[in-house]
């Protein structure tokens, strides 16, 4: 089945956090070379049919509405995954 | 991309007719004429954006100032006797004796919470945890005060969710004990919900510190998170060549908090206070730098120098304009002397907390800040943070104020047969704003820390602060806004006595204010004359109760489109117990006690819970407030708790008699037979008047028997009126409440009644 993603991360200017405490987290393990880390989302939605425009159109409509909340978040990218993966 | 360039002093200098987007950052054309007056040249960009953010309403209260002072004239000498800090400071400090000492202050964060209501409601509580701090104590317990938009209203579950889950999530991820608050819902706060924050902490009388920079050459040191873009929505302006101000701002108007960084800066805290390391303190709130280099240079004797670049950030685009005004959460400033900057280092070193020196303590007068190796600053501190602008803004006598005074509750219609007025009670008992908030408490901890003696839905909160004395305070807030429409004077006066009301009925004595004024546009003069008159009230009433205002925070341009919210102004009092083993829960636990009702009921609907809920009626006059008699119900109830006579107390305030029965029995399911022939007969009045009627100065208290002619002996010597109204009787799945004549009502199904709403529209 055909898939979109929806990549959704907090806004560059705000706190992160869990990305704060990964980042910490990593340097004390001695992985020095990650100077930073930030945590976003991915969401996978699968479709029933061929991903058309409209379909597309919805998704980032969704990502925008609801599946981010745009005053702390912005969504990164809205696209169709490529039809290799595991499960089908 | 080129690097933004700060306006310094010199260029500033040099280019005196350069425009500058005052308006766009809200200040007004003369406001900008006074700053040149003030520098004698046009602001920097970077002067431009302290003086804005600092002359604003929120932080210049230049609109509350001339009526605010009261708070500091209308005082007693007994006033003064337990106060060691008053207004002014991050949070008044009160002496409870023993050599402890408690700072509590309440804050809004609105408008915040209106936009992201996690993000805001969660900033609220780390910023009034901040202030507690900066005063050298430990925080020890929060609260919160909410008003939401009508309970059905699609919008408001989003922001119910949202505030209560950011309240929990900070609170509790801090380990701090929420123990009470308020949860009402009104049309008038649709699109303006109230998040109001209060914390409370506790320290020796010894490690009191204030927010002062004093002692030339002692160092600047900023410490906690790192500085980043949050909160600067406006700064963005200035960065922009273009000035354009209706394009959209770059940066985001909110902040993002992380608890589990301000726990860290809470223990920081104390070992360097405990280490006698820190001269000043000042936490990092709403204008961030700008707001903490000010007001600590201001309070100080000299000047200060700041290197900006020594700022330690999150995102090195930020510009410094951006950096003065970026209000980043969980960030302290401190005032350190140069020999013991070592031992400060290796203190904040260990609790792994980043630390930068940005400057140092100067002899000059003037706060001057470095960009770039350019001064981008130079002010004098003071006009800054303390002569701002001050506004005797116009105020009207409300046009339909009289009407709504006229439109009194006595032609609504009231029940008398015991049917109807079963009913009215249970559909009163699950009304928005009389049904049990355990749905909302629940997602709160409550016992952390295991100091708590009483919590909600008790009257009041009430912590442990001594383990081995069991010295402890109590603590209320009310507002009835309401009330405060009808009458925003009486209704001050009446919020200022439920809390009063309520930290009495513990067995604590009330020592202390603290404030959060809740009100609409100060630019329109009847909403103006509403938070004067409130101020007033609130002024004459803790004068005439001799406590004092100890400080607080006010809010304005609260209101739903041009329709301002009802005046709320949220009083929260602070009392001392000597022993919390003395306390008095407000429910019933135990059968068979007498249960008595202390005080006179009158018929006083007006503005009640039974008119808003069975008539959708507001109008008349709040109910009549006799702060004498207040205060000797106040003396009445601890000394009875002293003495050990009382199982319960509970006050009686929205929803009357009814509601306070409802709520002793569905507590611990405790059920009771009374009866109300006598107050009828005594008082003279109808069974809907009896029930619903909100009459101050009374509550109900259970007496073991053995204790009755104790008891009642106490209440003639004091001249309190007192009357016998019924018996605890009944416990488990058949208890009832049985109002002799009139209904019965199983326990379970006032429970029920009482329980069901807020899941309904939130779970």
């Amino acid at each position: 089945m055909p898939t979109i993603v929806v990549e959704v991360m907090p806004k560059a200017e705000l706190l992160d956090p869990a990305g704060k405490a990964v980042s910490g987290a990593l340097a004390r393990l001695g992985h020095t070379v990650f100077t930073s880390v930030r945590i976003g989302k991915r969401f996978e939605l699968t479709v029933d049919g061929p991903v058309t425009e409209a379909t597309l159109a919805e998704a980032r409509m969704i990502a925008e509405e609801m599946l981010s909340n745009q005053v702390i978040e912005d969504v990164i990218s809205v696209h169709e995954a490529p039809a290799v993966g595991v499960g089908a | 991309m080129s690097r933004h360039v700060a306006d310094t002093v010199a260029n500033a200098e040099a280019t005196p007719e350069k425009e500058q987007p005052f308006a766009a950052l809200g200040l007004k054309p003369d406001e900008y004429a006074k700053i040149r007056e003030i520098l004698g040249r046009r602001p920097t960009s970077g002067e431009l954006a302290m003086y804005s953010v600092m002359w604003s309403e929120h932080c210049s209260y230049k609109s509350s100032k001339i009526y605010l002072r009261q708070f500091g004239q209308k005082v007693t000498p007994k006033m003064r006797e337990r106060l060691m800090v008053g207004m002014g400071e991050n949070a008044g400090v009160v002496d409870i004796g023993e050599g402890w000492a408690v700072t509590f202050k309440v804050e809004s964060h609105n408008h915040p919470s209106y936009i992201e209501p996690f993000q805001g409601a969660a900033t609220g509580v780390g910023g009034i945890v901040r202030d507690i701090i900066s005063m050298g104590a430990r925080p020890v317990a929060v609260m919160d005060q909410l008003r939401f938009g009508a309970i059905d209203n699609p919008d408001t579950a989003r922001v119910v969710h949202g505030v209560v889950g950011g309240i929990s999530f900070y609170g509790n991820c801090l380990g701090l004990p929420n123990i009470g608050g308020e949860t009402y819902f009104d049309a008038v706060y649709q699109g303006n919900p109230l998040v109001n924050a209060l914390a409370v902490g506790v320290l020796r009388h010894e490690d009191l510190h204030l927010a002062n920079a004093s002692g030339v050459g002692n160092k600047i040191v900023l410490f906690g998170a790192r500085t980043g873009g949050d909160g600067i929505g406006g700064a963005s302006i200035l960065a922009s060549d273009s000035f354009d101000s209706t394009g959209p701002t770059k940066r985001p108007a909110v902040q993002v908090g992380d608890p589990f960084a301000e726990k860290v800066l809470i223990e920081c805290c104390l070992e360097l206070y405990a280490g006698g390391l820190v001269e000043g303190i000042q936490d990092l709130g709403a204008a961030g730098i700008s707001c903490a280099t000010s007001e600590l240079a201001s309070n100080g004797d000299g000047g200060m120098f700041v290197e900006l670049d020594n700022v330690l950030l999150r995102d090195p685009t930020l510009t410094a304009e951006e950096i003065l005004m970026s209000e980043s959460q969980e960030r302290m400033m401190a005032v350190v002397t140069p020999e013991k900057l070592d031992a400060f280092m290796a203190v904040v070193a260990k609790w792994d907390v980043e630390t930068s020196v940005l400057g140092e303590v100067t002899g000059t007068g003037r706060l001057v800040i470095h960009h770039g190796g350019e001064e981008i600053v130079n002010v004098d501190p003071r006009t800054v943070a303390i002569d701002g602008p001050v506004y005797e803004r116009p105020v009207a006598y409300p046009t339909w104020i009289d009407a709504l005074q006229a439109d009194s509750a006595s032609s609504l219609a009231r029940a008398t047969d015991g049917a109807a007025l079963r009913e009215q009670f249970l559909t009163l008992v699950a009304s928005p704003n009389l049904a049990d908030k355990s749905f909302i408490t629940d997602q709160y901890d409550y016992y952390v820390m295991g100091n708590t003696a009483l919590s909600f839905p008790d009257d009041a909160g009430m912590i442990r602060v001594d383990e081995e004395s069991g010295l402890g305070f109590a603590l209320a807030t009310d507002a009835n806004g309401r009330y405060c429409q009808l009458d925003p004077y009486e209704g001050a006066r009446l919020a200022l006595a439920e809390a009063f009301r309520n930290v009495s009925m513990s067995g604590a004595v009330p020592a202390a204010v603290t404030d959060c004024l809740n009100f609409g546009s100060p630019e329109n003069p009847e909403v103006m004359w509403q938070f004067q008159r409130a101020v007033e009230g609130l002024g004459d009433a803790c004068m005439q109760l001799e406590i004092p205002v100890t400080g607080g925070n006010v809010s304005f341009y609260n209101q739903t489109g041009d329709q301002p919210i009802h005046p709320t102004p949220v009083v929260g009092v602070l009392g001392i117990i000597d022993d919390v083993e003395r306390r008095v829960p407000s429910a019933w636990q135990d059968e068979g006690n007498n249960i008595y009702l202390l005080g006179v009921t009158s018929t006083e609907l007006d503005g009640s819970a039974w008119a808003g809920t069975i008539h959708g009626h507001l109008g008349g006059r709040p109910p009549q407030l006799n702060l004498e008699t207040e205060k000797k119900l106040a003396h009445l109830v601890q000394s009875a708790a002293l003495e050990g006579l009382l199982m319960s107390a509970h006050d009686l305030s929205d929803g009357g008699l009814a509601q306070a029965l409802a709520e002793s029995v569905a507590r611990f399911g405790v059920g009771a037979r009374v009866w109300l022939n006598d107050i009828l007969e005594r008082d003279g009045m109808d069974l809907t008047s009896a029930l619903f009627s909100e009459s101050t100065a009374r509550a109900i208290v259970t007496v073991p028997r053995e204790d009755d002619v104790k008891f009642v002996g106490l209440c003639e010597a004091r001249g309190y009126p007192v009357l016998r109204m019924g018996v605890t009787d009944g416990h488990g799945p058949e208890a009832t409440l049985t109002v002799q004549d009139v209904f019965t009502v199983p326990v379970a199904e006032i429970l029920e009644r009482s329980r069901a709403t807020l899941p309904h529209y939130f779970d």
